[in-house]
This record gives C-alpha cells, sequence and structure tokens, in this order.
C-alpha cells in the first residue's frame, strides 16, 4: 500500500526542540509524515507527545529547529497552517452547553466552509460519526465515544490535508475505538496525513508507522513490525513438541539460541537472525530424539518491543 | 477581517449567553438592583460644609437655632453676615457654600400660628455639596424643629401641632431646581453601567480557557479581532438592554428630568458601553482565571468611577495631586456628558470634548484588547 501513495511530504520536522525553562520537553526530534499516512505516536506519560503535536498546530512556539506542516514552516505562518490542519486536543474541547449541529456550524464558520456545502457536510460527518438522531442533543450529555467521534468531525468539517489527533480515544470503550480507528482509516485512503498519539498498543499496531518517544527524545521510527523486529536481537520461533522439558535443554545449548523460554505448552526461542533458522531447529530437535517438532516464526508484541526501546533509551542516557 | 468567523463566534456566544440562564437574568436584573440601591443609598460623608449666617431677628430662639449649626461636625460656621449684600459676596467668593437666613419675624411668627421658615441660600455651581449641604441643614433645622415641639407640647397641653412647626426653604443660586437625585442619579447611571458593562465581557476568555475550549479555538484560523468583535456584540446588546433600563428607572421612577435629545444620549451611552466592555475584555484577556477576571474587573471599574469620575467627591473638592488623574477616569465624561444631557438638555457640538475622549478611549481599550490576545498556549 504504501508504495502505491505518493511520497510528498505533509509533516516535516526538523530537530525540534522546546524547552520551559530549565527543563527540556522535546529534544531534538526529526520526522516526516507523507500524504495519507498515519503516523503513531506512543510514549509514556510525560514523554512530550503533546508538547510537539502543540508546535505543530503552532499553538506553542519551538525553542529551536523547524516544523513545516502542508508545505508552511510553522513559525513563520502559523495561521495559514491553521486552515490546513485538523486538531483533537487530548483534552475534549467542543462546547458542551451547545448541541451537536451547533458546534459543527460554528467551526464550519470559523473555517469558512463554503456557505452551499455546509449543510451537506455536517451530515455527512454527523452520519460519519453515528450522531444521527443526535444532532439537537447538548454535547455535554453525549456519552465519550460520540463526543470523540464529534470532536473528530469538527475537525474534518474543512477537510483539512493533516490532521492531529492528540489521544482521541482515552478514556473510550473498545467498540468506540475500533469503530474510531476505522474512521481514521476512511480518512487516510481520502490522502489526509493523521498524526495520532496513543498509549493503546493495539492502536499503534493500527498505524502506518510508529514513533517512539521518550523523555522528549525520539527513541524509535518505523513501521510497527520493524520495531519489533529492531527491539529484539534476533528473531522469535515458536516451537510446538512432544517433550517440553527435554527440549529447553536441548534448546538451551543448540548453536545460534540466544533465549528459551516456556509459554503454555509451547516455546518461544529467540535465535541469532540468518537464514534456514526453522529447519536448523527441527534437525537439532530430530537428531536428539524429538521427531516431528512444528516450528514456526512469531511476531514479538508491541508491548515487548516498547518496553525494551524504552528501557535502552534511559540506559543509554 | 471576515465576516463569517465574527457571525459564527456571535451566534456560539449568543446560544450560550441564552443558555446559561442564571447568568442572563442577573445580567438583566443587576441595573434594578443597583439603581435602586445606590440610588437611594448614596450616603456621601462630606463633613464641615462652610455655612454662612445672616441673623436679621437675633432672638434668644433664632440664636439657639444657629447654635445646632455651630454644633453639628456636618458645618463649619466660617461668617456671620449682615446684610443680603454680604451674603452675595461670600458666595460669589467661595466663603460658603451654603448661608442660613433668619427672617426677622422668626419667632414671632412662630409664636403666633407655631409655624415659621428660614432661608437657606445655596451656591449651587458644585451641585453635589449644595445638594449635600442642603440635606444636611434640612436634618439640622428639623432636630431643632422636634425641640421646639417638645416644649409647645409641654406648654400647651393637648394641642400639639400636626405639622412640624419649622421648614427650610432652600433657595438655591445658579441652579434653578436643586433636587439632590437629579445630579446623583445620573451618576448611579454611570456607576450602574461601568460594573454591569465590564462584568459581562470580564469571564468571556477566561470562561474558555477554565473550561479548555480555548485550545482547540486557538488551533483555528480565527484572528483575535474576529474572536473579539464576536465576543462584544452580544454583550453590546446586552449592555444596551441594560442601559436602557437604567436610563429608564433613573427617568421615570427617580423623576430625573431629561431636557435633551435622545440621539445624543444613546451616542455617548454607546460609547461607554464600547469602553467598559472593551476593558472587560481586556482583563478577561489578561486573567485566565474567571474568579480572578470578574474581581480584577471590578476593581478597575467601580473603584475609579466610585473615586474618581466626580460620583462620590466633588473633583472640584479633590487634592491638587489627584485632580488631574480624574482626566484619566473614562467615568468622568460620561457622568459629566449625561448630566450635560439630562439637566441642561446639552447636544453632541456641546459635549465633543467629552464624547472625543470616550471615542479615543473606546479606540484604545479596544485595540490594545485585540492586541493583548494572542492565540499561543505559551
Ligand atoms: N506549559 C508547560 N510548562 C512547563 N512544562 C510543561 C508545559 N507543558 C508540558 N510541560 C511538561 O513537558 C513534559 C511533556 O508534556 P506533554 O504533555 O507533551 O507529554 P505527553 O507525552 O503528552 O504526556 P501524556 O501522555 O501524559 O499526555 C511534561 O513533563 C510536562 O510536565
Ligand atoms: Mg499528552
Amino acid at each position: 500500500m504504501p508504495g502505491e501513495r505518493q511520497p510528498d511530504i505533509q509533516i516535516s520536522v526538523d530537530h525540534l526542540i522546546k524547552r520551559f525553562g530549565a527543563f527540556i520537553a522535546v529534544n531534538d526530534v526529526t520526522f516526516d509524515v507523507r500524504r495519507g499516512e498515519i503516523m503513531g505516536f506512543l510514549g509514556p506519560n510525560g514523554a512530550g507527545k503533546s508538547t510537539i503535536i502543540r508546535m505543530l498546530c503552532g499553538l506553542l512556539r519551538p525553542t529551536s529547529g523547524r516544523a513545516m506542516v502542508a508545505g508552511v514552516d510553522v513559525a513563520l505562518n502559523p495561521e495559514r497552517v491553521r486552515q490546513s490542519i485538523g486538531y483533537m486536543s487530548q483534552k475534549f474541547s467542543l462546547y458542551g452547553d451547545l448541541t451537536v449541529a451547533e458546534n459543527l456550524r460554528f467551526f464550519g464558520g470559523i473555517y469558512r466552509v463554503p456557505q452551499k456545502e455546509i449543510a451537506e457536510r455536517i451530515l455527512s460527518v454527523v452520519e460519519m460519526a453515528g450522531l444521527a438522531g443526535r444532532e439537537d442533543s447538548l454535547v455535554s450529555t453525549l456519552a465519550g465515544g460520540w463526543k470523540q467521534r464529534l470532536a473528530l468531525g469538527c475537525a474534518i468539517l474543512h477537510r483539512p490535508p493533516v490532521l492531529f489527533l492528540d489521544e482521541p480515544t482515552s478514556g473510550v470503550d473498545p467498540i468506540s475505538r475500533r469503530r474510531f480507528w476505522e474512521l481514521i482509516h476512511e480518512l487516510s485512503d481520502d490522502g489526509v496525513s493523521v498524526l495520532v498519539s496513543t498509549h493503546y498498543m493495539d492502536e499503534a499496531e493500527y498505524c502506518n508507522r510508529i514513533a517512539m518517544i521518550d523523555q522528549g527524545k525520539l527513541v524509535a521510527l518505523g513501521t510497527p513490525a520493524e520495531l519489533k523486529n529492531r527491539a529484539l536481537p534476533g528473531t522469535l520461533l515458536l516451537v510446538e513438541c512432544d517433550e517440553i522439558g527435554h527440549a529447553i535443554e536441548l534448546l538451551g545449548s543448540a548453536p545460534g539460541v540466544r533465549d528459551v523460554a516456556a509459554f503454555g505448552n509451547t516455546l518461544h526461542v529467540l535465535v541469532d537472525r540468518e537464514a534456514g533458522q526453522t529447519d536448523r531447529l527441527i534437525a537439532w530437535l530430530a537428531a536428539h530424539g524429538i521427531a516431528g517438532a512444528r516450528v514456526r516464526p512469531i511476531e514479538p508484541s508491541l508491548e515487548d518491543a516498547f518496553v525494551q526501546l524504552v528501557t535502552g533509551n534511559r540506559e543509554a542516557a | 477581517m471576515k465576516l463569517r468567523r465574527v457571525r459564527a463566534v456571535v451566534v456560539k456566544e449568543g446560544l450560550q449567553i441564552w443558555r446559561d440562564r442564571r447568568s442572563l437574568i442577573i445580567a438583566l436584573l443587576m441595573p434594578f438592583m443597583q439603581m435602586l440601591l445606590l440610588g437611594y443609598g448614596v450616603n456621601l460623608d462630606i463633613k464641615h460644609v462652610a455655612v454662612c449666617t445672616f441673623d436679621r431677628e437675633n432672638s434668644q430662639t433664632s440664636q439657639s437655632l444657629l447654635k445646632h449649626f455651630q454644633a453639628s461636625s456636618y458645618f463649619a460656621v466660617k461668617h456671620v453676615l449682615d446684610s443680603y449684600k454680604s451674603v452675595t459676596t461670600a458666595l460669589d467668593r467661595g466663603d460658603c457654600v451654603i448661608t442660613i437666613v433668619i427672617p426677622p419675624d422668626f419667632s414671632e411668627r412662630l409664636r403666633d400660628s407655631g409655624q415659621s421658615s428660614i432661608q437657606a441660600i445655596l451656591d449651587a455651581t458644585d451641585d453635589n455639596t449644595a445638594a449635600v449641604a442642603t440635606g444636611y441643614a434640612q436634618s439640622v433645622v428639623s432636630g431643632f424643629s422636634d425641640e421646639v415641639q417638645l416644649q409647645f407640647s409641654g406648654i400647651g397641653g393637648a394641642s400639639v401641632a400636626a405639622a412640624a412647626p419649622l421648614s427650610l426653604e432652600a433657595r438655591v443660586w445658579y441652579n434653578e431646581d436643586l433636587d439632590s437625585r437629579n445630579f446623583i442619579i445620573p451618576g448611579v447611571v454611570a456607576v450602574v453601567m461601568a460594573l454591569v458593562g465590564s462584568q459581562l465581557t470580564s469571564l468571556t476568555i477566561s470562561r474558555e480557557w477554565e473550561r479548555g475550549t480555548m485550545e482547540l479555538l486557538v488551533s483555528t484560523p480565527i484572528t483575535s479581532m474576529e474572536l473579539m468583535i464576536g465576543k462584544l456584540l452580544p454583550y453590546f446588546a446586552i449592555g444596551m438592554l441594560d442601559a436602557t433600563f437604567c436610563l429608564g428607572i433613573a427617568v421615570w421612577w427617580f423623576g430625573v428630568p431629561f431636557r435633551g435629545s435622545l440621539a445624543t444620549l444613546t451616542l455617548v451611552t454607546v460609547l461607554f458601553l464600547i469602553v467598559v466592555l472593551s476593558i472587560g475584555y481586556l482583563v478577561s484577556v489578561t486573567i485566565r482565571t474567571q474568579l480572578g477576571a470578574s474581581q480584577i474587573a471590578l476593581i478597575l471599574t467601580m473603584l475609579p468611577t466610585m473615586m474618581l469620575s466626580g460620583y462620590t467627591f466633588p473633583i472640584d473638592q479633590m487634592p491638587d495631586f489627584i485632580r488631574p488623574v480624574t482626566y484619566l477616569v473614562y467615568s468622568r465624561y460620561y457622568l459629566t456628558a449625561l448630566k450635560s444631557i439630562f439637566l441642561k438638555g446639552s447636544g453632541v457640538v456641546d459635549l465633543w470634548f467629552p464624547i472625543l475622549i470616550m471615542l479615543l478611549y473606546a479606540a484604545a481599550v479596544g485595540t490594545w484588547a485585540a492586541r493583548a490576545f494572542r492565540k499561543s498556549l505559551d
């Protein structure tokens, strides 16, 4: 998929630094986001995710470094950037004392959505967000998932090419979350670049690429699969066979094996990253009396990778 | 500036005001409460008003009445005069604000009919002091009157006079129809408008900060001028409604004569309202908590209006080093204009100076407020 997309850059962040007094909240961060790409920000509390997003929206001035959004330098021309972005802040920030339709009309007016299109666009956003029939409900009376979808609706009413979503699904039930992510993918299919921060590992898996951030630093950047592989010093293999206890001993002394761990009645074996490891293990077990073993590579979880990378970063610091 | 955005803000702000019914009712009732409270409750504690006396009778009764003036801490007896000519001179020279004249048949009439009166001649160019001095003189005379009545009932037994035996006839010079309220009420209107106007807008920005809606608003392309105008317009409508109430109460409740034109009144009121709304907005932009903003707005508008506009203390009675400061107090100009429009029927041409100053004030504070709002979280 990514190969089919045009490679033009919608967000370009270059050695971005933000200090609050002596404290460095964002420390020399550099990355790009392409058109239609979903970039996930993953990082512990206080990592600096919101601060980066706020700088990209022109809400905070970078201490140094450069940020280009939709082809415009944010620090030089924040007003032009603002027409090209949609923003969902971490804290819900629509008007609770206005109705769904009133909030949408307000933002439609602020972004100067063409008068003759506004009704139609509101209708489609209401439909997309599953808010049909609730147009006249006060926003404060809506449940969390509805509020989040409405906030997304308000952010995309003016069809911005770039979308910043700061923890859009925190505190929302899993079904609403899934629904929300379907919407994000639809937008991305339409060519919208999405920068989304999250704490949820499963959500991070939905992203095209992930930027792992810790203590203001960009710790790792890549596709979910790349990050998982990079985090572990080898390939993870799942082994199913008889005589598990014996197999652990055998594999522990096998050449090229770094680690063996029992996982229920299967084994997770970490081996050096080399071709033919699967066959080599099967042969090794057969040669030592355990025949018919099934071995296949498995993916480490993103959570493993995350913990690994963050601890690695802190040890290095 | 894009009209479309201004309109969006007007509609949104209007809806929020409409939904916050309690605040709206308070905003509309406040002028009534404040007007009545301040209109009746004016307590202008001016002490030691300069007084001259002219006793044309020189009887025991008349002297005893004048002793009451000497004893009162409200008055300081400056001169004892002996002719009307000297009364004129004393008032002209500003030796005193008020002269008490006791007619030659004072005690005679009191004895014969049980009723008598004395005169108070006033210099009412300084309307406030004159009004207050009349009030004080009235109370001194009625205190004396009570004593006389007591003596009568002691002597005459059952025949207690129904009416108070003594009355004070105020003869006002330079200002024909002195009625204290006529001078005080326009001031009350200015005070109430300053209070209500600045309170209306003082919360509008801090509320958005406190509720977290500002973060999103700042991320949109709206300019601070569009935001300000959009936010001020609905409050301007409410403020004009409040002004109508205040001025209506002044005319129909307190009976202040209205001799000017409605157009001039509207013009100065609109200008003053823009000034106080902008001050409230400026405070709202500067102070990010609602409570803080409301209090600062109160101090910034009420304090100068009460103390330095000529409402409580006449400006020409202020110490020399304070008087120049009053030129900075915007309420001073509205107060002057209101009094002139109401009592003298002044028009736009007569009032060019206060109008010009308020115009400049409105432009300056408005620009400052729009500039003060920075679209940033830094
Ligand atoms: N205006 C500010 N002044 C001072 N420090 C700030 C300010 N804003 C953020 N910080 C600090 O900068 C760091 C990064 O904050 P940020 O909100 O960007 O983190 P985050 O990754 O979004 O965290 P979370 O997952 O909790 O939202 C934190 O330590 C925070 O306390
Ligand atoms: Mg955050």
